[in-house]
This record gives C-alpha cells, sequence and structure tokens, in this order.
C-alpha cells in the first residue's frame, strides 16, 4: 500500500516536471533545468549525509570530478559526450573510493574536517593545473562539440528543450534509483548505522565498508551531476571546486528534508527561487538566505519533505 | 569419558587497560546447549571477558575458539556472523525505528546470510514477529522503540538477539533494572532461549542465577575463582568470601 502511494507520488513529481517543459516560460525552463542537475547533486549528497549520517564538508570535489572528468575530456581530447560522461562518473567514483577509504577511519567533526580538506587540495589542484583549467576563469565547451548522440539521431545540447528533457530523465533515473537503494536492505543498514553505529557492527553488519559503499555510491550520484552540469551549460571551472559548493548540497538537503527522496529537490528549488527573487530586489540577497534558513530551523527543523513525512504523511520514504 | 568439543573455550585470554589486568589468563569451556552464569563482584572483569569473546574489544594475549575455529583476530561484526550474539548491558536499540524495525535488522543479517534464505519483506515478517512473539512484544511492533518502557526495551534487546539466530548467545545483565514481575517472565524467557541456543549469562541476581544456570563460573579480580554446579558454588568457601559476603 505505501509502496504504491510513493510511487505514484513520484511518478507524479516527475509528469509535472515533464509538463513544465511546455509550460514554463523560457527564463524560468532555464532556472529548473540548472536546478534539477544541482538537485541530482543534492540526492547524492543525501544518500551519505541524509541516511547514512556522515556530515561531509567535501562533496564539491565529487561535482567538480565528474564536471572536469566530463569537460576536460571533451575540451582537450576532442571526446564526444557519452564517453566524456563515463570519464566524469569514474573520475568521482575513484575519488569517492579514495576519500572515502581514508576518511571514514575519522567519525564527527574529524570526519567534517577530513573531507573539507581533501575538497581544498582538489580545488588547489585545479588552480594549479590553470594551463589546462583555466582556473577560475573557466572553460567554456564549444557549442559544436555538444552534441548528444543517440540511435538515430542526434540531439544538440545548447537547445533548452534538449537541455531541459536531459536533465529531467538524470534527475528520474536517479530519484529512481535512490527510492529503490533506501527501501533495500542496504538503505535499511545504512539508517540504522546513523541510528545506532555499535548496535549494528553487533548485529554482524560490516559498518566500515557499508559506509564506504554509501561514499562511492553518493560520489558517483554527484559525479554524475557534475558531468551533466558541464556538458549541458558548457561551462568548467574551479569555482564549482570551492567550499561553497560543499556547502551548498547541506543546505538544500537541510531545507528540503535530509533522508527523504524528495527532499534534495524541494530544496535546491527552494533555494533558487528565494535567491533569485531577492536579488530582484536588494544585493544584499544573502540576508533574506539566512533569514530564510532561521525560519526554517525554527518552525521546520526537519527540513520542508520531512517536516511534512512528520506531521502528515509517514509513508513518504 | 570422550572429551566433547565445547562450543566456546579460552585459553590464556588476557587484557590490560592501560596498568590494569581486567582479564588475566582465563582457560574457559562452554559446552553446547549449556545455560552458564558468570558472577563475580563488580569489577571483576566479567564485561570484559564476555567484550573479549564477541570481539567488541580485542585481546592483550591469549585465544578465543569458537566451533573448533580460532575467532582471537576476527573483528566482531564477522563473529556475529559465526554465530556469537550479544546483548548490551546498557540497553542499546534504534531508538528512532519502529520495534519491529529493530529486529528486522538482525532478521536481515541472518537472512543475507543464509544461502538459503532472502531477505524478502515475507522472510523478515517472519522472522521478526516470531522473535518478538518469544519476548512477548508482538503487540508493540509498530512503536517507536525509544517509546517502549525500560523492561520492554531490555525485552527488545533479547529479540535482537534472538532474530540473529545465534549459536551463543551473551547476555550482559539482562534483568538489571526490571521489577520482579518482569523478571520471573524473562527467566522463562530464558530457558526456553536455552533449549535452541547456548547461553551465556552475566548475571547480580542470584535468584535468576540459581533458577537458570546448570553450571556458575565466578570470576573476581580478572581470573577464574570458582567453578561448579549451582550447590558447589554456593558451598564454596572461596566464593563466600568474594562474593557471597559469607
Amino acid at each position: 500500500m505505501t509502496n504504491a502511494k510513493s510511487l505514484w507520488l513520484h511518478a507524479a513529481v516527475i509528469l509535472l516536471l515533464f509538463a513544465l517543459n511546455f509550460l514554463l516560460p523560457e527564463y524560468h525552463r532555464g532556472i529548473f533545468s540548472r536546478v534539477m542537475v544541482l538537485a541530482v547533486f543534492a540526492m547524492g549528497y543525501n544518500l551519505a549525509f541524509g541516511y547514512t549520517g556522515l556530515l561531509s564538508l567535501g562533496h564539491a570535489m565529487f561535482f567538480a570530478a565528474g564536471l572536469y572528468g566530463a569537460g576536460l575530456t571533451v575540451y582537450h581530447l576532442g571526446w564526444s559526450i557519452w564517453p566524456a560522461l563515463g570519464a566524469g562518473l569514474l573520475a568521482g567514483t575513484l575519488l569517492a573510493l579514495v576519500v572515502g577509504f581514508l576518511a571514514l577511519r575519522t567519525t564527527g567533526v574529524a570526519f567534517m574536517i577530513v573531507t573539507l580538506m581533501f575538497a581544498q587540495v582538489f580545488y588547489l589542484t585545479t588552480l594549479y593545473f590553470t594551463t589546462y583549467t583555466r582556473g577560475e576563469e573557466g572553460l567554456v565547451l564549444p557549442q559544436a562539440m555538444r552534441t548528444l548522440a543517440l540511435p538515430g539521431a542526434s540531439f544538440s545540447l545548447t537547445d533548452p528543450a534538449t537541455r531541459y528533457m536531459a536533465a529531467l530523465a538524470l534527475l528520474t533515473i536517479v530519484l529512481g534509483l535512490t527510492l529503490i537503494l533506501v527501501r533495500s536492505p542496504y538503505g535499511r543498514a545504512l539508517i540504522a548505522i546513523r541510528e545506532n553505529e555499535e548496535r549494528m557492527r553487533m548485529l554482524g553488519y560490516d559498518v566500515f565498508a557499508n559506509k564506504l559503499a554509501s561514499v562511492v555510491i553518493s560520489g558517483l550520484i554527484c559525479a554524475a551531476a557534475g558531468a551533466a552540469y558541464a556538458v549541458l551549460f558548457g561551462y568548467v571551472g574551479s569555482g564549482f571546486a570551492s567550499i561553497q559548493y560543499s556547502i551548498l548540497p547541506l543546505l538544500w538537503v537541510l531545507l528540503g528534508g535530509g533522508a527523504t527522496t524528495l527532499g534534495p529537490l524541494i530544496g535546491t528549488l527552494f533555494m533558487f527561487y528565494i535567491i533569485d527573487t531577492a536579488s530582484d530586489y536588494t544585493t544584499a540577497y544573502l540576508l533574506v538566505v539566512g533569514l530564510a534558513l532561521i525560519l526554517l530551523i525554527l518552525y521546520f527543523p526537519k527540513g520542508i519533505a520531512g517536516t511534512v513525512r512528520e506531521r502528515w504523511l509517514p509513508w513518504l520514504p | 569419558m570422550a572429551a566433547v568439543t565445547p562450543l566456546l573455550s579460552t585459553r590464556g585470554l588476557s587484557r590490560s587497560f592501560g596498568g590494569l589486568k581486567a582479564v588475566r589468563e582465563v582457560d574457559f569451556a562452554l559446552p553446547e546447549g549449556q545455560i552458564r552464569a558468570i558472577i563475580g563482584p563488580n569489577g571483576a572483569g566479567k564485561t570484559t571477558f564476555v567484550s573479549l569473546v564477541c570481539g567488541r574489544i580485542l585481546p592483550s594475549s591469549g585465544s578465543v575458539v569458537f566451533d573448533g575455529r580460532d575467532v582471537s583476530r576476527l573483528p566482531a561484526h564477522k563473529r556475529v556472523r559465526a554465530g556469537i550474539a550479544y546483548t548490551f548491558q546498557i540497553t542499546s536499540i534504534f531508538s528512532n525505528l519502529t520495534v519491529f524495525d529493530n529486529v528486522a535488522l538482525a532478521a536481515q543479517r541472518h537472512l543475507l546470510d543464509d544461502r538459503q534464505a532472502r531477505p524478502t519483506a515475507r522472510a523478515l515478517e517472519e522472522d521478526g514477529m516470531a522473535a518478538l512473539e518469544k519476548t512477548g512484544l508482538a503487540d508493540f511492533a509498530e512503536r517507536r522503540a525509544g517509546n517502549l518502557a525500560y523492561g520492554h526495551q531490555r525485552l527488545l534487546e533479547v529479540a535482537m538477539g534472538l532474530a540473529l539466530k545465534p549459536r551463543l548467545l551473551i547476555l550482559d545483565e539482562p534483568t538489571q533494572g526490571l521489577s520482579d514481575g518482569e523478571i520471573d517472565s524473562f527467566v522463562a524467557l530464558v530457558r526456553e532461549i536455552g533449549r535452541e541456543a547456548t547461553v551465556l549469562l552475566i548475571e547480580h541476581n542470584m535468584d535468576v542465577v540459581m533458577a537458570l544456570a546448570e553450571r556458575i563460573t565466578v570470576m573476581d579480580q580478572g581470573c577464574i575463582l570458582a567453578e561448579g554446579t549451582p550447590e558447589e558454588i554456593r558451598a564454596d568457601k572461596a566464593v563466600q568470601q568474594a562474593y557471597l559476603g559469607g
């Protein structure tokens, strides 16, 4: 029963987003495309932070690994989109495996610091190799290279409708994957590790291996978002590896609701529109963001979807 | 008489914390199917000893052999999967999850390891509810575990242990903080468990020990002071001095 309800809800969200492609004005359609890709980033972060309880302050490196893995291979090696995306995924997954293996020896505050340090190393590395990355200024991928070949057709990713649909396709895949994952035995184990690690160990679960798998899958999803961002929006810059992009997914997830499947999407969308609306009226838009976060903590301490689940819809995954 | 290989044995098992020798050179053997109690004054090293057995802490020296296999260097989670279940002295449950989810996590582990089984929703339901019914918690299945009364939380610990279907169940002061009525039903429960699994019980309540244990091991200052049937232990002079206040 609850299974069916949640499946219908997720299908409805995807359908709604599909319909919005035809209904939204051009400007907002552009924002939605961007939000969907960044929401995938937030979903990846949510798996580690929300479900497994691993507060990482370095997830920008996984996003950026995907971004650079795809962007640099397109720009310098002239790879087409599919292998470039593959390179981005591989880069992010390998990085997550190594960083996870080392960082998971620590917990709590030490884990936050260690992940932050690794991300800083990654950020500084992108600056060090300015010859190839052009650092903060970044690279703009030529329009001609951003065509996606599918059997029987090829699409230009610079077309707004194609871009929107590609972003939606990625979001659908990752949302489905998260939904399956968190309802599986493995997902239940992750939640239980978050709740009581020692008890899980004494129930026979390899806590380290489970956490490492969580970080790797999380890194893979974040890298997918990064790689998609590079090819869809055609820009690859160091800014995406900076600390700001490690904090943002944390805020999106907190705003939307940690450990909920739809929270990251809601949070990312919400934050985008708060900033977008506020910056129409004032240059001090961060003040408005801060105010929104304070209100959130006061009235929605578990985020939007988290609070909805707690008060009204306990079946929400 | 032919020597039967015990389910669990330790040889020269020791553990020090800094200068404190919590467990010293313990040789211990527990045959399959027995209910054994470990008693001793506070600080005798009982909890440290069973923690060495289940792998929560590693020994300074000595070995632990379980089911004919040296498990001394195995991490705790692998020992659990080999069949050693431990219930915590200080209640350790998943407070934010439902009572059913608590036991389902244990049942899931067992089902994942059993080659003939799969952790389907139905198998989890069956195994989880079976453990809850044995411990009398079935009516609370959908409650948040953190909202249970203390006595029920203690029982939930035991239910999680049961759902693992262990060969050896270690109960660390399970009746601590329970009411008299709860203790009576607890004794009945452990007797029931004892039919299927070997039980190692740390307990301060002598009525419980005398009612349940087939044999008793007495620990004092990290060593085994005496071992025998409840009658023998009751009569033992050294035990009376160290523990029973004789």
